[in-house]
């Protein structure tokens, strides 16, 4: 250093450089290409070779869940968009399970054919997401991301006909859905899944045969069955390490009982099964979406209930699995109109707990992949 | 050398124009003169190459990798988008030029403009025709090869001066890959000129022009070396680890802005160029092609090459992951070092038959082009399946659960069930 004082390096650079095998603190984030928004991981290396990760979140806090005890029942479906936005859907169908279990509502047989129907389309436009930006983390610049890009659009399309909003959809209702399903829709549908089967062989091809992509991901952030399990997660991630649990099985809501599809887990809880996992989901949704296209039965799709809603006194959990894992919604009523308690168990979250222990021992890149396979979003994350 | 005396006129080699001029100057001036006025039109002849042809090919790599990506591309500036890259360059110009406060300062700012030097000068002996290159050094690959080296410093030095991690991760990264890959490069280029026996770059092609062959043919495992050794030098996918942008941001230029971090911008693109250029050169036969040279401009024939190798460095990257530093390191130093020495060996062997017991090269080049093709493509096979780890050749399916559900214990039934399948 021959001008200035070197400031953001490690102390002790000023005085004669840094030590021998000294690490060094990096921060990946919160503004940083492939943190997925506003993380931030403070990871110590000891060269490349990450020693000790520190996640750090809070800079998308929104306080939602103290704003949510402000607003009436329904007024808080919106929140629920923006909870994961990613899949708002799931967040709406969770959260309005929770009300309904509350009061006790009967939800009309069509509405809860339109909801699995969203929910997996949530499902679709999610995992397409998650797999683009892993293999962008991977390093596949851009490419794989564009193409399910493509994908999903056909996804948001069909949402914006059916609610006219793409992202924060707001279509679910306490004890329904908000419209009825355009004619257009499942037109547009069938089309996406005579197409769809045909792009995944695609991705397969592109992806999951490719040597350099087996190469980075195959043992990279392991966690295994009993590691997953009392770090208690869920979804793609959990499924991963081999344990087979989603709750569309074992805790069967809004009908999925009726439907017949599989789960996938993996063999070895690394970053690839999570990617295995993901894109073997897109399969099974396709084929609930085949199984449901054709036998959605007519009649209401919204329950008829009071303008003003006042559960009664109690409490109530309803969990649906959202394209990240279990998501929950706890909700407590004083017998007012608005939530005494309205709290959310976000999986990304509780996935993201497991991140330390999958990335230490690993390369800075490894860090990287971790990462992105765990597929977090943040604003469910901070909420 | 081979055309006939070409008249200055003639389109097919244009180092006639540049003997008029020089023999014009010699007429009435001194000797020195004419010769510093050759290097000049030489050094303007190749920046009046590489300047436009690197617009032309920013708005090509753009809108190639957009088609890749189900994308248009650039589209808005000029027809179809082609003064796109001139409207980046006004803009690169435009920005203000930030400087970190800690940053060296000398260090910080000589590396955008040093980096350039290699990037001019590597052009300097490669062979556009048969007469037409700036210097046709006896020992061209040499100095090829020495230029090239030159880079590492610099980057090193901007990685440095910007006081950044992410900045100095890039230029360590750059260093440790940097310096690797090019013993593999040199190896296959020393295969090469054992081979041909010349050092000179205009000779190798002379030497296909003569015996009527590619050398691609007859050494494709050096042509590997060559392509995936300058993918890493040249930090292109799948070695474009120093900076990996999911990573470390942008590596060795993190800090750099504007103009500054245009030109690094620039000559990453001109080394792509260039390495294209010495790959078609090297392996392709220039600006040879069967005769054909006689009837195009010879320079035009090494432009088609050249445009064909850069499609496929974008290929690559349109296509390809990122692998990891170790990865490439032992990829480097466990598979093409070794594969290295082995066709080293090779071409030192086939040379002497060919020399000392006067095969007939119409007879043995085709035997040595299959024993080639069959000593690398044993070599990727047992390098394929010896350096995956157990997990790495895991099926590429999932297991799926068949109505198990639960925790552990299912787990555990699933994976034994799993492993008797």
């Amino acid at each position: 250093m021959t001008s200035g004082t070197p400031t953001g390096v490690t102390p002790g650079a000023a005085e004669g450089g840094f030590g021998p095998n000294e690490p060094v603190v990096v921060n990946l984030g919160p503004q940083h290409p492939s943190t997925h928004g506003v993380f931030r991981l403070k990871a110590t290396l000891d060269g490349e070779r990450v020693i000790d990760a520190d996640m750090i979140i809070g800079y998308l806090h929104r306080s939602m869940e103290k704003l949510a005890e402000e607003r009436t029942f329904t007024q808080n479906i919106p929140f629920t968009d923006r909870i994961d936005y990613l899949a708002a859907m799931s967040n709406n169908l969770a959260y309005c399970l929770a009300v309904e279990k509350l009061c006790g509502i009967e939800v009309p047989p069509r509405a809860q054919a339109i909801r699995i129907l969203f929910a997996e389309l949530q499902r679709l436009a999610s995992h397409a997401m998650a797999n683009g930006t892993f293999a962008n983390d991977c390093g596949a610049w851009q490419t794989p991301l564009f193409h399910m890009f493509r994908e999903r659009e056909r996804i948001l399309d069909m949402f914006e006909m059916t609610c006219g909003a793409r992202l924060t959809t707001n279509y679910m209702r306490i004890g329904g859905v908000a419209f009825d399903l355009p004619p257009e829709l499942l037109p547009a549908l069938r089309s996406f899944l005579d197409d769809l089967p045909g792009k995944i062989e695609e991705y397969r091809d592109l992806l999951l045969g490719n040597e350099i992509l087996v190469a980075r991901s195959r043992d990279v952030g392991v966690i295994d069955a009993e590691g997953a399990v009392n770090a208690s997660l869920a979804g793609p991630v959990l499924r991963a390490t081999g344990v087979p649990w989603d709750i569309r099985k074992a805790d069967p809501y809004s009908g999925y009982e009726a439907f017949d599809f599989d789960i996938p887990v993996g063999r070895n809880g690394d970053c690839y099964d999570r990617f295995l996992v993901r894109m073997e989901e897109v399969r099974q949704s396709v084929q609930i979406l085949e199984q449901l296209i054709d036998n959605i039965p007519g009649g209401a799709w919204l329950a008829e209930l009071p303008l003003h809603l006042r559960p009664p006194e109690g409490e109530a959990y309803a969990r649906v699995e959202s394209p990240r894992g279990e998501l929950g919604f706890y909700v407590v009523s004083d017998g007012g109109p608005t939530p005494y308690r309205f709290h959310c168990r976000a999986p990304s979250l509780i996935n993201l707990t497991a991140l330390r222990e999958m990335t230490i021992g690993g390369t800075l890149a490894d860090a990287i992949v971790t990462l992105g396979s765990i597929d977090i979003v943040v604003g469910e994350i901070d909420r | 050398m081979n055309l006939p005396a070409a008249e200055w006129y003639d389109l097919r080699d244009l180092n006639g124009i540049s003997r008029l001029i020089t023999e014009w100057v010699a007429d009435w001036g001194p000797d020195w003169l004419a010769s510093i006025l050759t290097g000049v039109i030489g050094a303007l002849g190749v920046l009046a190459i590489i300047g436009p042809t690197l617009l032309i090919l920013i708005w090509l790599e753009r809108k190639v990798i957009a088609r890749m990506q189900a994308r248009i591309g650039p589209n808005r500036v000029g027809p179809v988008g082609l003064l796109q890259p001139v409207a980046d360059a006004v803009k690169l110009i435009l920005k203000e030029e930030l400087a970190p406060r800690a940053a060296d300062k000398w260090v910080f700012f000589l590396p955008p403009v040093l980096i350039f030097v290699p990037a001019i000068l590597i052009w300097g002996v490669l062979p556009f025709g048969p007469n037409m290159s700036v210097a046709d050094l006896e020992m061209g690959v040499l100095f090829l090869v020495a230029i090239s080296g030159v880079n590492v410093l610099v980057v090193f030095m901007a990685g440095w001066a910007q006081n950044n991690k992410y900045a100095l991760f890039g230029a360590m990264r750059v260093i440790a890959m940097s310096i690797s890959y090019e013993i593999p490069v040199v190896l296959s280029l020393l295969a090469l000129v054992f081979f041909t026996g010349t050092l000179s770059v205009n000779g190798i092609v002379l030497w296909q022009q003569a015996n009527d062959v590619v050398l691609f043919l007859i050494f494709p495992m050096s042509a590997l070396m060559f392509l995936f050794g300058s993918t890493a030098e040249l930090n292109r996918t799948p070695a474009d680890i120093s900076e990996a942008e999911s990573e470390i941001v942008a590596g060795y230029h993190t800090e750099y802005s504007g103009m500054r971090f245009g030109l690094f911008y620039a000559v990453e693109l001109a080394n792509t160029l260039a390495i294209s250029a010495f790959f078609a050169t090297f392996f392709l036969g220039g600006w040879w092609l069967w005769g054909l040279d006689q009837w195009v401009p010879s320079w035009l024939i090494l432009l088609a090459k050249t445009g064909l190798m850069y499609f496929v460095f974008i290929w690559l990257r349109g296509t390809l992951p990122r692998l990891r530093l170790d990865q490439l390191m032992s990829f480097c130093w466990k598979f093409f070092v070794p594969v290295g020495l082995v066709f080293l060996a090779v071409a030192a062997t086939q040379r002497t038959l060919l020399i000392e017991l006067g095969w007939d090269p119409a007879v043995a080049l085709p035997i040595y082009a299959v024993i080639n093709w069959g000593i690398a493509g044993a070599g990727v096979a047992i390098y394929a399946r010896t350096a995956a780890s157990p997990a790495q050749r895991l099926p590429s399916r999932p297991v799926m659960a068949r109505g198990r559900l639960g925790g552990l214990r299912a787990a555990r039934e699933l994976a034994d069930a799993g492993s008797g399948d």
